[in-house]
């Protein structure tokens, strides 16, 4: 039987990526991943994991490190945050690219300075672009699923590719919350043992991530890009077989009351916990306004996001990033470019909110999602608005 | 390879851009961006491999007579060879097209 227990998200996770049998950790602790990877270290310490736990001077060596174990067909796990995620940045684009599946969490963090330690998504929107799949959770249990899901997706022979899962730094990391851990048994069978096809081997001996010149770039780009979208599929073909093997289901969109809802508030990662409450009172307030959170970040499910939308007038955007000099926050540059193209386009709102650590209680949410209507009615001169700074 | 890349499509990489053929290097044409060449003259030419030993290219093989000819297929045109042998027995001329 399945056991519940209260226990610490970050412990939570470490916990997932034993469930999974993890052949080898390889991670620098960062703030506030720090006991996502202190806990794993404590388990293969103890023998209760029978990995290879490597202790780096850096993230850049600890990704470094994953390339050349999910390389051999081990099973690789690390975690990150803020300056960490930075600092690997470059080896993130080699681990996509090379197709090796690294199941990376990541607690969201602020990037300095002024050095801050606490949460927003600032660290995620930089590393947008690496090709990696990534999957927002937004608490304790979606993240134990999702880290079990990030390997059996991953390492899908038709995908085969690294995948992080964005958990809210401090908002998620430190909680203690009752996390459902699934059955060894059941967990053995979801996720089938990896076997990468052309693992480095001296008896057949490939080279990965070659010298690639003008005449073949492109062509390696467009196989990369054609493989992360079609990896949705097998995303959702996962997601499925998790909901009928462990009863908790995920969608790459999920909407909270939308019924009848024009105007719909979009936010992703916990915060989203938060925003359901406000809903909720306005809701109980007659005010007919749903909540819209992003699940999958990467690949963008355009099809879905599309779909949960298309009632709505007004979507009012909530980004926890600033895209400093563009045009709106990042993920409200998205949605207004998916809707670019459709007949009957919602006024789409940008609010940026929650930087390095800052709160949106409820009545923040509510007062966001009014002053949402009250541009898409009246307009702005701004592009976007940070919600609840002074002066 | 089996095929010159310029005849690859996307479809036809395998996962990740691996390269399954181990030391194809040697298929792959270094030579195509020379601008001088290296011409040896065997009259001044004491054989003594020199110029095999500093090409950085490793593209310098003795012939069956002793002489060190370059591999035009991998020689980059650097012009090494010609500025280390002591008896100035090679010489740089641009290429033509
Ligand atoms: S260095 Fe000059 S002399 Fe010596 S082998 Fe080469 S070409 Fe001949
Ligand atoms: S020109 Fe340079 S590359 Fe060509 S043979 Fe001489 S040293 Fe080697």
């Amino acid at each position: 039987m399945a056991k519940r227990v209260g226990i610490e998200v970050s412990l939570a996770i470490a916990e997932a990526a034993k469930l999974a049998n993890t052949d080898v950790v390889a991670a620098y602790p960062i703030t506030p991943q720090t006991h996502i990877v202190e806990h794993l270290a404590k388990l293969v310490a103890d023998g209760e994991l029978d990995a290879a736990y490597i202790p780096v001077e850096s993230e850049h060596s600890a990704m470094s490190a994953c390339l050349g174990a999910s390389a051999t067909g081990a099973r690789t796990f690390t975690a990150t945050a803020g300056q960490g995620l930075e600092l690997m940045h470059e080896v993130l684009y080699v681990a996509s690219s090379m197709q090796l599946p690294i199941v990376m969490a990541v607690a969201n963090r602020a990037l300095s300075s002024p050095l801050s330690v606490w949460g927003d998504h600032s660290d995620v929107m930089a590393v947008r672009d690496t090709g990696w799949i990534q999957i927002f959770v937004e608490n304790g249990q979606e993240a134990v699923d999702n880290v079990l899901c990030a390997f059996r997706i991953g390492e899908d022979p038709k995908v085969l590719l690294p995948v992080m899962v964005h958990l809210d730094g401090f908002y998620l990391s430190h909680v203690i919350e009752p996390v459902l851990f699934p059955e060894q048994s059941l967990v053995d069978k979801f996720i089938p043992p990896y076997k990468y096809p052309m693992p480095l081997h001296p008896d057949k001996p490939v080279t990965m991530g070659a010298f690639g010149p003008p005449i073949i770039y492109t062509e390696t780009k467009k196989a990369q890009e054609v493989n992360l979208r079609a990896s949705k599929e097998v995303i959702l073909q996962c997601w499925a077989e998790f909901g009928k093997t462990f009863k908790r289901h995920y969608s790459p969109i999920e909407s909270y009351r939308t019924e009848g809802a024009k105007v719909l508030l979009l936010t992703m990662g916990s915060f989203s916990e938060t925003a359901m409450t406000a809903i909720d009172r306005m809701r109980e307030k007659g005010k007919e306004v749903g909540l819209v959170r992003i699940r999958l970040w990467r690949p963008f499910p355009f099809e879905e996001f599309r779909q949960a939308v298309s009632n709505a007038e007004t979507i009012v955007v909530v980004d926890r990033a600033l895209s400093f000099g563009g045009p709106v926050g990042p993920v409200c540059s998205e949605v207004r470019s998916a809707l670019y193209d459709e007949k009957q386009k919602p006024k789409v709102v940008s609010f940026v909110a929650g930087l390095g650590g800052r709160d949106i209680t409820p009545a923040g949410f509510e007062e966001i999602v009014n002053r949402g209507i009250e541009i898409s009615q009246k307009g702005s001169e701004n592009e976007f608005e940070i919600f609840g700074v002074r002066g | 390879m089996t095929k010159p890349e310029s005849e690859f499509t996307w479809k036809d990489l395998e996962i990740g851009g691996i390269v399954a053929e181990p030391g194809n290097a040697s298929q792959y044409q270094t030579g195509d961006w020379r601008s001088q060449r290296p011409i040896l003259d065997t009259d001044k030419c004491i054989k003594c491999g020199l110029c095999y030993i500093f090409c950085p290219e490793g593209c310098i093989e003795q012939n069956a007579e002793g002489y060190f000819e370059a591999n035009l297929f991998y020689c980059k045109g650097c012009g090494i060879c010609a500025r280390e042998c002591w008896v100035k027995a090679i010489t740089m001329i641009p290429e033509e097209e």
